[in-house]
């Protein structure tokens, strides 16, 4: 029995190694909201090694000590109650620790909950992604086209995405760039990232949302804002509307490859309120958010 | 009545095919043998009929046995599925009817059982009872969890089984996305069993409030009670949750209403938030006994009484308290903002705290301890380290900025399984171990015990641990596939040949006790263990009535203060004993709920409605019906204590 708790220290010391290794995509950030996610991911490993050694390091000297052997015989253990000192000791160090924690969570969830810090002073671009099963349609408003399976962005812009579903609760997920928010059809929520590299990037759906869920994946990939413009300009003058019927046989339609279209879906199936009237009664959710979308329809802040 | 007969089929696979084999042939081979060795009226006089505590608590037990290997089955197959990139092994529609099961048997068919077993053997011994409070509510609350577990085990063969993940999530679970009667099936089956469970709530409050042996104070009481005590408070207030949550749905399903549909102002996320606010404080209804039988079996192991018991307890109620408060961190990315997150981040960190409290002090029993290393002890002592990962891995998820980027994937598949399997499994194995001798008058052979042990410790660890490394790689959970250029493989793989390594371990486990029932010798004593509650001064096996005198206690540990300090525990003399008389009527009633169950999942609606009027029927036969049990007579008792030997009295 006491062999194993170096075992464990061996296996856990393997997480130490893995940030270095860049097969692991959510600690190989590509833009600064998930690089914050990463860093407090890495952050509370090491506070929880730390923890980890303390009981690994208590468990061991119990086990070799105290077992029954020849030598101990006939010895009768203590009656103890316990010890008010010793008690209130590992009452307190874990608050600390709890503490500590819930700060750092409190200010990185605000942080990647909004525009990320650099990039307050731009004009974030806004893209509707939503979902059907088992496809992300993403619709650009201002530009006014709409692509299916695939987005384009530029790098070092920020990206303002609204995510909402025509089917089962989704979740948008591109791990290099952010993290995830559910696409839910009574509503609309909110997901701010930048991306720092040009390059494609994998997003996919993680909610179970039925058969085809596991193929649910699209490639966002991140550009120029030149090539970006070229490539608006190229989809408004060569691809076709997106009409209702077009947009139906979509929906209905289990699984397709890349598609894009010089309209958005926006028009005739406009996105759920930004907030429902039944969320009303929940204040304390995102009603602040709620007050700067009715006044400001271009920026989406979360407190 | 137009029947369509293609609803109840299920199509294509040679899996199921087999599966159909199976149970037909294992039913037909029951029938036969009960027949041939004319056990017909032995199993209905002595089991399906009996309100005695224990004997339901065996029945408890074995149901769970058979339901970790149905679970275990669908967990290999899921492994088997996944253990390299574009396996044929399953399709999609099969990958997601298994996991779901998965987690529903292994939740509610397999851990609640298997602990609620073990509460019913224990507890009444533990504080000095004949009996429970309420001994045929007792057998109404085993025989509808186990006719709900059989409702849902049959949809693997009759109709299909459900298909959205074991939290049912809308509005893929609605019959616009769901349209099999599989999800039919999970909210009767559930509703069935999950009356049961909260009827087995307030017998046990009941039962430990008013049925202590005179002298047992709250605080006298041997920790696993206490477990129970705490455990059943709160089931008594998350299960009605779990009832109204699985109402609205087989409302949305069987007759159109829209709660939780897209339609018509249906709440989606009203869904999640009912399940979870049932759903957390269930993963404490099955940790906290665990926690009480992980204290019995370290203090017994040490030679010493638990360390810090006043704070053990406290714990537990604080744990009790936050479990009901910390519901949304199953969706910190349904986009509620940081204030909500932030709180329900600071609520789940916050269990932390009395959970290391529990460690610690366990640890500390240890200390100064004579630790001898017995199989349910080494199942005790590997879970301190296993469930401290499963800990530390849950305050990282607890973390709801860090959670958007573990939410959904692997890595959260990995941590609950360090928290459940070390939490819940580990637990039951060790006190199925422990109490084994008191139920059954003779342990479980240790060295094949100890066998079994390494390898489902060993083998969890590579089974579970690789899914860590796979979640920061951004595998998400219940993908039935995935291609290779993802390198998702290898680890895969590992964690397979994990799962094989479980079930081996699981099958030596089952083989130890056909051994052990052949070859152990018989205890002498009814005290194998020189352990320190109630429940070892009576004899094994235990006589119906469980003590032949009421102990009277005056400590903490009152059996190990009679044996050590030579404090007298049984004075009285002896006299008649009151006894409750067996009933047939709790059986039925389940039989008549399956059957309702099974005509509503396919809305079958005359014999709906002819089933439940039998409910009812059943219902107020037992509420009429006039039974003040019997007496065993004192010398009919005194001879029985004679022929049991040895003892106390």
């Amino acid at each position: 029995m006491n062999k194993k708790g170096p075992l464990y220290a061996i296996f856990f010391s393997l997480f130490l190694l893995l940030p270095g290794c860049s097969s692991l995509t959510v600690l190989n950030p590509q833009g600064p909201a998930a690089k914050t996610l990463s860093d407090t991911i890495i952050l509370s490993i090491l506070v929880m090694l730390g923890v980890l050694a303390v009981v690994y390091i208590l468990y061991t000297i119990m086990l070799v000590k105290y077992r029954a052997k020849k030598s101990n015989e006939g010895y009768i253990p203590p009656h103890e109650e316990g010890n008010i000192w010793l008690e209130a000791t590992w009452i307190a160090i874990p608050i600390i620790i709890v503490a500590f924690l819930s700060v750092v969570t409190v200010k990185t969830t605000h942080a990647v909950e909004n525009v990320p810090a650099d990039y307050k002073d731009q004009k974030p671009l806004v893209i509707y992604a939503s979902s059907s099963n088992w496809k992300w349609h993403f619709s650009y408003p201002e530009e006014g086209i709409e692509t299916v399976n695939y987005v384009n962005f530029p790098v070092n812009r920020p990206v303002e995405f609204r995510l909402y579903s025509f089917g089962p609760i989704s979740s948008f997920w591109i791990p290099q760039l952010a993290g995830q928010k559910y696409a839910m059809s009574d509503m609309t929520t909110y997901l701010n990232l930048v991306a720092n590299t040009q390059g494609d990037f994998l997003g996919r759906n993680t909610n179970f949302s039925g058969k085809g869920y596991a193929q649910m994946e699209f490639t966002a990939t991140s550009m120029s804002s030149d090539d970006y413009d070229k490539w608006v300009k190229d989809v408004k003058s060569t691809a076709s509307q997106l009409t209702e019927d077009k947009f139906k046989s979509l929906l209905a339609t289990a699984h397709v490859g890349r598609e894009t279209f010089s309209s958005t879906h926006l028009t005739f199936s406009p996105p759920p309120a930004e907030h429902s009237e039944h969320m009303d009664m929940d204040h304390s959710n995102m009603d602040h958010s709620n007050m700067e979308m009715s006044t400001d329809e271009h920026t989406h802040q979360s407190n | 009545m137009n029947f369509d007969l293609e609803k109840f089929k299920v199509h294509g696979e040679p899996l199921i095919y087999g599966a159909m084999i199976s149970i037909a042939l294992v039913s037909i081979g029951i029938v036969v043998g009960l027949t041939v060795f004319r056990k017909w009226g032995w199993l209905w006089r002595e089991w399906l009929t009996t309100v005695d505590h224990k004997r339901i608590g065996v029945m408890y037990i074995l149901a769970a046995l058979l339901m970790l290997f149905r679970g275990g089955i669908d967990a290999l197959m899921m492994r088997l599925q996944t253990a390299a990139p574009d396996m044929k092994f399953l399709d999609a529609q099969h990958y997601n009817e298994v996991f779901t099961t998965h987690g529903l048997i292994m939740i509610l068919f397999m851990a609640m059982p298997f602990i609620i077993g073990l509460m019913n053997v224990v507890v009444p011994l533990q504080i000095g009872a004949r009996d429970v409070a309420f001994p045929r509510l007792n057998a109404v609350s085993f025989w509808l969890f186990f006719f709900g577990a059989m409702l849902l085990n049959i949809s693997f063969v009759i109709g299909g089984s459900p298909d959205a993940g074991w939290s049912a999530y809308f509005p893929l679970a609605s019959l616009e996305f769901s349209p099999t009667v599989g999800n039919n099936y999970y909210s009767l089956a559930l509703q069935i069993s999950g009356i049961g469970t909260l009827m087995t709530g307030v017998n046990f409050i009941v039962t430990i409030l008013k049925m202590r042996a005179p002298g047992m104070k709250l605080m006298r009481m041997p920790m696993f009670t206490w477990s129970v005590l705490i455990t059943n408070v709160i089931i008594v207030f998350a299960f009605p949750v779990l009832t109204v949550a699985l109402a609205l749905m087989m409302f949305d399903r069987l007759f159109g209403s829209q709660f939780f549909t897209m339609a018509n102002g249906g709440m989606d996320m009203l869904w999640a938030n009912l399940f979870w606010v049932w759903g957390h404080p269930e993963v404490y209804i099955v940790i906290l006994p665990a926690f009480g039988i992980y204290s019995e079996i370290i203090a017994t192991f040490s030679k010493k009484n638990l360390y810090g018991y006043t704070s053990m307890v406290a714990s537990m109620l604080i744990i009790s308290l936050l479990s009901f408060i910390v519901w949304a961190h199953h969706f910190y990315t349904m986009g509620q903002g940081v204030l909500v997150n932030g709180f329900f981040s600071i609520t789940t960190m916050a269990i932390a705290v009395p959970t290391g409290v529990k460690i610690f002090n366990w640890l500390f029993t240890l200390r100064k301890g004579r630790i001898s290393f017995t199989t349910p002890m080494l199942y005790s002592l590997a879970f301190i380290p296993i469930f401290t990962i499963g800990g530390v891995t849950g305050v990282m998820l607890a973390m709801a900025s860090a959670d958007y980027m573990y939410h959904n994937t692997m890595f959260l598949v990995a941590h609950f399984h360090y928290v459940l399997i070390p939490g819940a499994v580990f637990a039951v194995i060790a006190g199925f171990h422990y109490w084994f001798p008191k139920v059954f008058g003779f342990r479980l052979n240790e060295r094949i015990g100890k066998h079994a042990f390494w390898w489902i410790i060993i083998s969890f660890n590579v089974a579970f641990f690789p899914l860590f490394i796979l979640g920061l790689k951004g595998m998400t959970r219940r993908m039935y596939t995935y291609s290779a250029e993802t390198g998702f493989g290898p680890l895969n793989m590992i964690s397979f040949a994990g799962a094989l390594g479980l079930a081996i371990g699981f099958v030596i486990l089952v083989y130890n006790i056909y051994w052990s029932t052949r070859y152990m010798p018989r205890d002498e004593n009814g005290d194998p263990w020189d352990a320190r509650t109630l429940e070892w001064a009576t004899h094994s096996p235990i006589p119906e009535y469980n003590f032949a005198v009421v102990p009277k206690v005056k400590s903490r540990d009152p059996f190990w203060a009679m044996k050590h300090d030579k404090q007298p525990l049984f004075e009285e003399p002896i006299t008649k004993i009151h006894m409750p008389s067996n009933t047939g009527k709790p059986f039925v009633l389940g039989v008549v709920f399956f059957f309702l169950g099974f005509f509503l999942v396919f809305s079958m609606w005359i014999p709906a409605i002819v089933a439940g009027v039998g409910v009812l029927i059943v219902l107020a036969a037992m509420s009429f019906e006039r039974d003040h049990g019997f007496y065993i007579p004192a010398d009919k008792v005194i001879k029985t204590e004679k022929k049991l030997g040895g003892g106390t009295v």
